[in-house]
């Protein structure tokens, strides 16, 4: 049985514990709003360059001379996964989530007999995929959440790098491994091929093809696709990395927030068993007084 | 009441304008084009410049876009731009010391891949400075 005061100083460090996981969580929830908005904010032009490329994608179709961004390089040997994680732990099963998912996938890759490569966004990530895929490892990108957010030159740079990479021929698929943002308690890790690029569904393409008969192309379909694709690039990592840093704010809110109150639980139960224990310990030595005095 | 077409400027961080204007002018990569209610559907790619919007047969507003690309439909013109910014919130010093920085850049690329993003600056820094002395 602890003593007194062993329970004493554990109910000090837990209400410690509690003051911090709280202000975590409250700064968690003040990022959570400037990244939320920062997310919504950049959905328009990811929304209205899909539109218009989905469009320029049924218009040239995969004729000879398509880019390579469009139409692919004919195999699929070398898979480049982008992988974005947080910099930093205590947001629950966040970066847990993105790196399950990429090992699976790089697992089931690796099976078929396919290459894979890693780019690591996130300090996090790269830490947890180093003793396994340490080697695939190309690139590894940290600290792009700045002060004021997150800035579309590091997206852009992440972009060209993948650019750079693909031209190279290093890589035949690339797909973006991050967690989408649906609300402060749930997020989901989600896959998406950026390239070769893949348009909305097909009948959405239909639509898009009936009206792109009347479209005027300057200077031509094939040089506004090969002007549009590679900006897509940057464009899609941008809305990831977005997505993905509201997502981890809102999982750090909601697990400091499981802390928070779990802390306050183990507090209560602490302070009965030191009530407890300190009655415990007057009635004894009330009743040793008595029975001295019995004794007499 | 005069016929209007709804512009729509939009940047990867924002939706920055979205309103009807009687006309805007646009600097698409081969030549200028003014932009009317009830235009012709086109897209066409943006070079670095200034797209000018109209009311009542004057300039009320000019935006400094460093290229992207515009989509022009009977109802409305959607331009997404790389970057936007007013004309009157551009400074003299900050794009001649763009312009430095993008020479200078370009003189030390190596690679084609560095060489091209340079010379891209150098057209926006270059473009800042004629949009700010006319």
């Amino acid at each position: 049985m602890a003593s007194l005061k062993d329970l004493r100083s554990r109910i000090a460090s837990v209400k410690s514990t509690r003051k911090i996981t709280s202000a975590m969580k409250m700064v968690a929830a003040s990022k959570l709003r400037r990244a939320q908005d920062a997310a919504e904010a950049a959905r328009p032009y990811a929304e209205r360059m899909g539109t218009m490329l989905g469009r320029l994608a049924t218009a040239v179709g995969s004729n000879e001379g398509a880019p390579k961004l469009l139409a692919g390089t004919g195999k699929d040997n070398v898979h480049l996964l982008v992988v974005f994680t947080a910099d930093r732990g205590l947001c629950g099963g966040f970066n847990a989530s993105i790196v399950k998912a990429t090992r699976l996938k790089a697992k089931a890759l690796v099976a078929e007999g396919k290459t894979v490569k890693l780019i690591c966004v996130g300090r996090k990530g790269a830490d947890a995929l180093k003793r396994e895929f340490g080697d695939n490892i190309v690139a590894r990108y940290t600290g792009i959440e700045g002060k004021k957010g997150i800035d579309f030159s590091s997206a852009s740079d992440v972009g060209d790098k993948v650019l750079a990479l693909y031209e190279e021929g290093e890589f035949d698929v690339c797909t973006i491994f991050y967690n989408k943002f649906v609300s402060a308690i749930s997020q989901v890790a989600t896959a998406q091929q950026l390239i070769p690029f893949v348009g909305e569904e097909a009948a959405e393409q239909e639509e898009a093809a009936a009206t792109s008969a009347v479209y005027d192309y300057e200077p031509s379909e094939e040089a506004i696709l090969a002007d549009l694709l590679p900006r897509n690039v940057g464009v899609q990592i941008f809305g990831a990395m977005l997505e993905s840093s509201a997502s981890e704010h809102g999982a750090r809110m909601s697990a400091m927030d499981n802390a928070t109150r779990n802390a306050g639980d183990m507090i209560d139960r602490l302070s009965i068993q030191y009530n407890r224990s300190r009655q415990a310990q007057i009635t004894n030595e009330l009743i040793e007084i008595i029975s001295g005095a019995e004794a007499l | 009441m005069t016929d209007t077409t709804v512009l729509e400027l939009v940047s990867p961080s924002a939706l920055l304008k979205s309103e009807p204007v009687e006309m805007v002018v646009v600097p698409g990569t081969d030549g200028n084009f003014g932009v009317l209610p009830k235009h012709s559907p086109m897209i066409s790619t943006i070079r670095p410049g200034v797209i000018d919007i109209y009311a009542g047969g004057k300039v009320s507003e000019r935006i400094f876009v460093a290229g992207g690309v515009a989509e022009v439909n009977p109802e409305r013109c959607t331009i997404l731009a790389e970057e936007a910014v007013p004309v009157a919130d551009l400074k003299a010093d900050e794009a001649q010391a763009r312009l430095e920085k993008a020479t200078a850049d370009l003189k030390e690329a190596s690679t084609a891949h560095d060489k091209a993003n340079a010379e891209r600056a150098l057209d926006i820094a270059r473009a800042q400075i004629a949009a700010l002395t006319n």
